[in-house]
C-alpha cells in the first residue's frame, strides 16, 4: 500500500515529514532510514532520501557528480549522457554507475549495440574499500576446547570468529557513494554477486512482423525486454511488499547511434527523427513506475539537429554532457592542464516541489584521476572566455584590459553570451 | 495558486473569465509551475477538470499540488478530476500486450501520422458526457465549468505527431470546451531556440507556438533573464491578453518577474525583487 502511494516518484518519506530526516541517521550514515510514522518506509540497502525533497536517492559512483544532481540520482529517473567524442569519460561513468550498483548489491541491466555487456561488466573499476568482502558461507561454531591454529584465529574475542565476515561489509556498503581505483577491474568475486542482466543487440535478430510504433525494432525490443525483467524481478513499485524490495540499475550504452539502427546520427533529416524520442517516453513510462534507475549515453556530438537534441534532454530528467580535450587545442592549453575536459550540466528535474535549489552549474571541468573522478568549477574557462572576448577590442583599451577583466571577473553577472 | 499571480491576471476561484483558452508558453525555461497554479486554481473554484498528463506522473502533480493545498486523490474521487496519465497509457501501446486494456486516448503512438484524433474523442467524450450528467443533477455536486489542461502539447511533436494535427486538436477542444461549454482551457507549449535567430531546426516548435498564440485568448510566456542566471530572480513572465473587443484586437502587455518558492511563487515588477531592493 505505501509503495503504490509513491509510484513514479519513490519518496523515503511522505510529504508531510520531510526535511528532518538527520536525526534519526544512526552514527554509520546507513542508508535505512526508520521514522515512526504510521506507514512502513522503504529502507533500500544504496539509497538515500533527498534532503530537499525525501525523494528516494542512489550514487552514480561519482560523488562529485551526485552533488551537482542535488544528492543523487533520484529513484525512477533518467540520467543521460551526452557522450565525448571518443566514448572515452562517458563510457567512464556509465561503469561507475554499475560498479556502483554492484557494491550495493543492487541488480543490473546493461544495454549495449556494439560491444558485448559482458565486457563492458568486466572492466568495472575495482572498488576501493577496505572491507568490501566476498560472501564466504558461514562456518559450523565451533567448541571453544578445540584447537585452535589457523593464525586467523582470535584468542580473547573467540566468540566473534565465526560470524559470517560479510557484516563488515554491509556497514561499508551502506555508505553513500563510494571511490574506485581504474587502475584496476574489479574482482570477479564481487561483480558475480550481483544479479546482472544483458541486453546484447545482435543477439535479438529482428523480426519480420512490423512493429507496433514509430520505435525502431531494436529499441522495441529493448523496451520490452526492460519490461520484462522490471515485471520478473519484482521491481514494479505496485508488486506486493512481501519480499524485500530492491534497486535495478540500468546502462544503456549509445542509443541513437548507427548501431542501433538508428540514422539520427548519419542524415540531418533523418528518416526515423522520432524512434528514440518515442523510445524514451516509453522508458520513463517504465521508470516511473519501478524501483530502477536509468543511464543513456548518446553520441549527441553526431547530432546535428539541435531541436531534436532538445526534445531528447527533455525526455530525460537528469542531463549532462561532456567535452573532452583530447585532439583539440585545449589538450595542451596551459590553462587547462589539470583538467581532461570540460562537463555541462543540462538539464536536472524537479519532480514532485515547484522548484529546487541546486548549485551553480558554471564553468565546470572534471578530471579523471586514478582513485577519483573529480568535477570542479574551473575559473580557467571564464578566463579563457573572457580573454578571447576582451581580445576583440580594439588596442585603444589595451590599458584597461586587466581591470576590466578582474572586475568582471569579481562580479557575478554573466551574460549568456559568455559560455557558448 | 499563487495568490500575486492571481491579482495580475484578475482571476479569484470565485470569479474568472470564462470561455478563456490559455496559452503557457517557454523558451529555453521551464513553465510548468504555472499548469500547477492553474491546476489548484480551478479546483478550488470548483470547475471540473480534465488534465491531460503526458510528461509526468501523476504523483508529480499530487505532490506539488499537495503543497499547494489542494488533494488530488481527494478531487479525483470525488470525481472532480478526470486525470489521464499518458506515461502509463502509453505503455500498452508502445509495448503490446495480449490484453490490450486502458483508453485509446494514447493510440497515436502508434501511427502518429493519423492525428490526435483519438486523444480528441477521449477528451470530448468525456466533457460532453459529465456535462450531460449534470444538467439532471439528482443529488449530485454542482460543478462550475468544464476545465481542460493539457501538460504539455510540445512532447507531441517529439512524438511524432504534426504541428498541423497539434493545431487541429487544440482548435477542436477550443471548440469544445470555450464556446459550447463556456468552460477553460490551458495549455502548456515548449520551445528550445532563440527567438531572434533563423533557426531551422526548431522550426515545429515555433510553428505550434505561433499558431497556438492565434488561438488563444491570454498568453504567459515563460524565459530566462536576458542577462543571465540569477539566484534570486528565476525568470520573467511575459502576460499577454488578447481579447476581442469589438473590430480590433486589443493585446496588453505586462512583463513581470519571478521566483519559484517551495509552496508558490512570488511576481514583481522588472527590478523590485526583495533581493534586489
Amino acid at each position: 500500500e505505501t509503495m503504490k502511494q509513491y509510484c513514479g516518484s519513490v519518496m523515503a518519506a511522505p510529504m508531510s515529514s520531510a526535511g528532518k530526516p538527520s536525526a534519526e541517521r544512526s552514527p554509520f550514515n546507513t542508508t535505512s532510514f526508520q521514522k515512526k510514522t504510521r506507514s512502513r518506509l522503504i529502507s533500500i540497502p544504496g539509497t538515500r532520501p533527498s534532503v530537499q525533497n525525501g525523494q528516494l536517492l542512489v550514487s552514480t559512483g561519482v560523488t562529485s557528480l551526485d552533488y551537482l544532481l542535488g544528492g543523487g540520482l533520484a529513484v525512477g529517473t533518467v540520467l543521460l549522457i551526452e557522450e565525448d567524442r571518443y566514448d572515452s569519460y562517458s563510457r567512464m561513468i556509465l561503469k561507475y554507475f554499475l560498479a556502483e550498483g554492484v557494491v550495493c548489491r543492487h541488480e543490473l541491466f546493461v544495454a549495449a549495440a556494439h560491444d558485448n555487456p559482458d565486457d563492458i561488466l568486466q572492466e568495472l573499476p575495482a572498488p576501493i574499500l577496505d572491507d568490501v568482502a566476498i560472501h564466504k558461507p558461514v562456518e559450523q561454531p565451533r567448541l571453544s576446547c578445540e584447537p585452535q591454529d589457523s593464525l586467523d584465529a582470535m584468542k580473547i574475542a573467540w566468540r566473534y570468529q565465526n560470524l559470517p565476515k560479510v557484516q563488515s561489509a554491509l556497514a561499508s556498503s551502506s555508505r553513500f557513494g563510494h571511490y574506485y581505483d581504474v587502475s584496476k577491474t574489479m574482482e570477479p568475486e564481487i561483480r558475480q554477486a550481483a544479479k546482472c542482466h544483458r541486453f546484447y543487440l545482435p543477439e535479438h535478430p529482428t523480426q519480420s512482423s512490423p512493429t507496433h510504433s514509430t520505435m525502431l525494432q531494436s529499441y522495441s525490443a529493448l523496451l520490452k525486454s526492460l519490461q520484462e525483467v522490471i515485471h520478473r524481478e519484482g521491481f514494479e513499485v505496485a508488486a506486493p511488499m512481501s519480499k524485500s524490495r530492491n534497486i535495478l540499475r540500468i546502462g544503456l550504452h549509445s542509443l541513437g547511434s548507427v548501431l542501433w539502427g538508428d540514422d539520427l546520427c548519419c542524415h540531418d533529416n533523418p528518416s526515423n527523427s522520432h524512434a528514440l524520442t518515442t523510445f524514451l517516453y516509453g522508458l520513463r513510462a517504465l521508470l516511473r513506475s519501478s524501483l530502477s534507475v536509468a543511464v543513456v549515453t548518446v553520441p549527441s556530438h553526431l547530432i546535428q539537429d539541435r531541436a531534436l537534441m532538445g526534445s531528447i534532454t527533455r525526455l530525460c530528467d537528469n542531463a549532462i554532457a561532456l567535452e573532452s580535450f583530447k585532439g583539440s587545442e585545449r589538450e595542451t592549453n596551459p590553462l587547462y592542464k589539470d583538467y581532461h575536459g570540460l562537463l555541462y550540466v543540462r538539464q536536472v528535474p524537479h519532480l514532485n516541489c515547484l522548484a529546487s535549489k541546486l548549485p551553480d552549474h558554471k564553468d565546470l571541468a572534471f578530471k579523471l584521476k586514478r582513485k577519483q573522478f573529480t568535477i570542479e568549477v574551473c575559473s580557467s574557462i571564464s578566463h579563457d572566455l573572457l580573454r578571447q572576448r576582451i581580445s576583440v577590442i580594439s588596442g585603444g583599451v589595451f590599458l584597461l584590459k586587466k581591470i576590466v577583466g578582474q572586475q568582471l571577473l569579481r562580479t557575478k553577472v554573466r551574460t549568456g553570451n559568455y559560455i557558448t | 495558486m499563487f495568490t500575486e499571480l492571481n491579482s495580475i491576471l484578475n482571476s479569484t476561484p470565485d470569479s474568472f473569465t470564462q470561455g478563456e483558452f490559455i496559452l503557457v508558453s517557454d523558451r529555453r525555461s521551464d513553465a510548468s509551475f504555472l499548469i500547477h497554479h492553474f491546476l489548484s486554481l480551478y479546483l478550488r473554484a470548483r470547475c471540473r477538470v480534465w488534465f491531460l498528463g503526458l510528461v509526468q506522473s501523476f504523483n508529480h502533480y499530487s505532490a506539488v499540488s499537495q503543497r499547494l493545498g489542494v488533494s488530488l486523490a481527494q478531487a479525483k474521487e470525488k470525481g472532480q478530476l478526470v486525470f489521464l496519465e499518458g506515461l502509463k497509457e502509453s505503455l500498452s501501446v508502445l509495448i503490446p500486450q495480449e490484453t490490450n486494456t486502458g483508453s485509446q486516448a494514447m493510440d497515436f503512438l502508434r501511427d502518429p501520422a493519423v492525428g490526435l484524433k483519438s486523444l480528441y474523442e477521449f477528451v470530448r467524450s468525456s466533457v460532453s458526457s459529465s456535462s450531460g450528467r449534470d444538467e439532471g443533477a439528482d443529488g449530485a455536486e454542482e460543478w462550475g465549468p468544464p476545465v481542460l489542461l493539457v501538460d504539455d502539447l510540445s512532447v507531441l511533436l517529439s512524438l511524432g505527431v504534426s504541428v498541423g494535427a497539434v493545431l487541429d486538436f487544440s482548435h477542436y477542444c477550443r471548440a469544445t470546451v470555450c464556446s459550447q461549454l463556456q468552460g477553460n482551457v490551458v495549455m502548456l507549449a515548449r520551445c528550445d531556440g532563440e527567438e531572434e535567430e533563423d533557426d531551422e531546426d526548431d522550426e515545429g516548435s515555433e510553428r505550434l507556438l505561433k499558431g497556438l498564440t492565434h488561438q488563444c485568448s491570454l498568453t504567459l510566456h515563460v524565459q530566462g533573464l536576458p542577462t543571465g542566471y540569477c539566484r534570486d530572480i528565476h525568470g520573467q513572465v511575459e502576460v499577454c491578453w488578447r481579447r476581442r473587443q469589438g473590430d480590433g484586437q486589443h493585446a496588453q502587455k505586462k512583463v513581470f518577474q519571478y521566483k519559484v518558492h517551495d509552496k508558490g511563487a512570488s511576481f514583481f515588477a522588472r527590478g523590485t525583487s526583495s533581493a534586489v531592493l
